[in-house]
């Protein structure tokens, strides 16, 4: 079966500057899927997600939508639909108008316009917004106009451009929530683009870590998060972020929540990794405590260390004290020194 | 009492606010200076510009009002009220409006030649592309020609022997005698129309320009990947966008249309038989050249009322368009 979208070899290269914005991709979707493409601002992520739309021409590889090659083709040729950042509405235009704008090419009866129309605004709840302007909706409101402009061309695919980040931190949270039912209940290949980790880890089926246009790695959320596969991904994903030592040759890691003070960490003690720690400060966080923390015993070098202890775990830790804490062997990684990815596991006891 | 109703009484000032301080200085302060006087200063600083406007806009203004309902003359310079009589001469006189129709065409014409040049234009020029400086520097080197250097050009182009215009024609086998541009009453009024769009549509196309570029790159995307092709972009998305400041534009180029006299001046003086003659040349020949002020004045102030009116609405409506 062929993938929905699929991209090889894909560089992108501005003469202005000198940058090498995506520098040789390769992804491909799978049916229905909903994969996230992660990365700082400026890693090409948007780039990439243009490419594919048709609003950059790549400088090499081949972009590839329901497995016909589409170099060179329009957008609207491609069978996607967009939505940005600032959602792009029209601002001249009713919230009607804005969602039938796409269909006056392919469909000409203008009562089957509005009632593509109004069937994709009941399914965003937007059914009383109709009539009205872009700059009379609040922000949520103008995120599912958009939306639903993007439905009624029945894409292959949506490309989604941080549709997020232009909306307060408390409509965040549930317009995630509705964008992956919305998704999940129409089955569509959705591409998203995002700097946000957490939106990332919420959202995607798949994550895609891109750094300098390169792919880093590319798995389920529960993968990238657990087995990053170089130290750009385990610091970059995870707040607070994995805990990287520096022993030399290699580095090993271990997450926040892994390391706990001992006492908290069960009977079957003969695979744990203990050490001493001597405790700065501590931060109540949603009812976790993040613990930062200094030590001497994991590497050749003072090493700062956070630890995020859970609301049900009882064990005392208090301020300015040394105290024991451990992380299970399983739980570690290892990285190379010099090139950052993860390698073999290392006998860690000196 | 619930515990918000008591917190809001918390909010008032401390008691112990240490208020002994303000009124005895420790050290002695510098004296407050002209520059520290906001109010003054701002006064200091408008004085030139009202000044100006007084001197060199409202009384020119005002006494062309009064010279209006006067008989006054450059060879009988005292001021006779003769009411309305002046008013009543240039309304009566055919080439009044032989002038206040050319006035109108020359206006129309241009200004929708000037608004669909400058459109193309600053189409262009939000592009990118190699070379935009210079088709750049010429879309506006006619903005900064003076308009002497300008004219003696346009004398020549359109010169009824020499016109390189003509020339040129020729040698493409479309025209087989000279053209006498400003010989002929329709060739003359198009002349002047095409010598004032020259003039005119570098500014236009610059104030249009800040229209293309303030359309959000994202609009121009989602317009793309919605299937909209140039034309329907250009009608449903560029257009309606850029309409406020489109007005705005047409609103400046019918004003300086409508008050310009050079063109006329220089080409044609107003002829042939007063077939480019527009109100604010036939102004000045009648006021200044034929010394009858009266007159010139009535005639020159005839427009302004349309005008003002004109440029109220196009105003009230830029500002009361839903556009961002």
């Amino acid at each position: 079966m062929a993938h929905v979208v699929e991209v090889r070899g894909l560089k992108k290269h501005f003469e202005k500057g000198d940058v090498r914005a995506v520098d040789g991709v390769d992804i491909a979707t799978r049916e229905g899927e909903y994969l996230v493409l992660l990365g700082p601002s400026g890693c090409g992520k948007t780039t990439l997600l243009r490419m594919i739309a048709g609003l950059e021409e790549p400088t090499e590889g081949e972009i590839l939508i329901g497995g016909n090659v589409v170099n060179g083709l329009p957008p609207r040729a491609r069978g996607i639909a967009m939505v940005f950042q600032s959602y792009a509405l029209y601002p001249h235009k009713t919230v009607l108008d804005n969602i039938t704008f796409p269909l006056k090419t392919t469909m000409p009866d203008r009562d089957a316009r509005r009632e593509k129309a109004g069937w994709a605004a009941d399914l965003l709840g937007i059914g009383e917004l109709l009539g009205r302007k872009p700059r009379h909706l609040s922000g949520g409101e103008r995120q599912r106009v958009a939306l639903a402009r993007a439905l009624v061309r029945d894409p292959s695919v949506f490309l989604l451009d941080e549709p997020l980040s232009n909306l307060d931190a408390k409509l965040r949270t549930s317009a995630r929530d509705e964008l992956k039912q919305f998704q999940e209940r129409l089955g569509t290949t959705t591409i998203y683009v995002t700097h946000d980790q957490v939106e990332a880890m919420g959202l995607g089926d798949r994550i895609a870590v891109i750094l300098n246009g390169k792919v880093r790695q590319i798995g389920p959320p529960q993968e990238v998060y657990s087995h990053p596969a170089d130290t750009f991904v385990a610091t970059f994903i995870g707040s607070p972020p994995m805990n990287l030592i520096d022993r030399g040759d290699h580095l090993i890691g271990f997450r926040p929540e892994n390391f706990l003070p001992l006492e908290a960490m069960g009977s079957n003690g003969n695979n744990l990794l203990e050490v001493d720690v001597q405790v700065h400060r501590i931060e109540y966080l949603s009812g976790d405590r993040h613990v930062y923390a200094t030590t001497s015993g994991l590497g050749p070098d003072d090493a700062h260390i956070i630890a995020r202890i859970p609301a049900t775990v009882n064990a005392g830790v208090s301020e300015d004290s040394t105290q024991r804490f451990a992380v299970h062997e399983k739980d570690l990684r290892f990285f190379d020194g010099e090139s950052g990815l993860q390698t073999e596991p290392r006998p860690v006891r000196t | 009492m619930t515990p918000a109703h008591r917190s809001n009484g918390v909010g008032t000032v401390p008691a112990d606010t240490p208020t002994h301080e303000r009124s005895t200085p420790q050290t002695k302060l510098p004296r407050r200076s002209v520059a520290d006087s906001e109010g003054l200063l701002a006064k200091l600083f408008l004085l030139p510009t009202v000044a100006y406007i007084i001197g060199l806009v409202a009384f020119p203004f005002i006494l062309a009002i009064v010279f209006s309902f006067s008989d006054v003359t450059t060879g009988n310079p005292s001021l006779d009220f003769v009411g309305l009589r002046q008013w009543q001469t240039i309304l009566g006189s055919r080439i009044f409006w032989t002038a206040f129709r050319n006035t109108i065409t020359f206006t129309v014409i241009s200004m929708m030649l000037i608004v669909v040049i400058a459109h193309i234009l600053a189409t262009v020029l939000v592009k990118d592309f190699k070379g935009k400086w210079l088709v750049r520097f010429c879309v506006l080197l006619p903005w900064t020609t003076p308009v002497s250097l300008a004219a003696v050009s346009w004398l020549w182009l359109l010169n009824s022997i020499f016109s390189p215009i003509d020339w040129v024609l020729r040698w493409f086998g479309l025209i087989e005698a000279n053209m006498y541009y400003l010989g002929r009453p329709v060739l003359a009024m198009g002349s002047i129309i095409a010598v004032h769009v020259w003039r005119i549509v570098p500014v236009a196309t610059v104030i249009i320009m800040a229209g293309h570029m303030a359309i959000p790159g994202e609009i121009n995307d989602a317009a793309e990947i919605d299937g909209a092709g140039f034309w329907r972009k250009l009608r449903e998305i560029t257009i309606p966008l850029t309409l406020p400041i489109s007005a705005v534009a047409v609103l400046f180029g019918a004003i300086l249309t409508f008050a310009d006299m050079t063109v006329v001046f220089i080409l044609t003086r107003g002829g042939p038989t007063q077939a480019t003659q527009v109100l604010s040349s036939w102004a000045f020949f009648k006021g200044i050249e034929g010394g009858d002020l009266a007159q010139g004045a009535a005639v020159a102030l005839f427009l302004f009322p349309l005008l003002l009116a004109a440029a109220i609405a196009i105003l009230r409506a830029v500002r009361r368009s839903e556009v961002i």
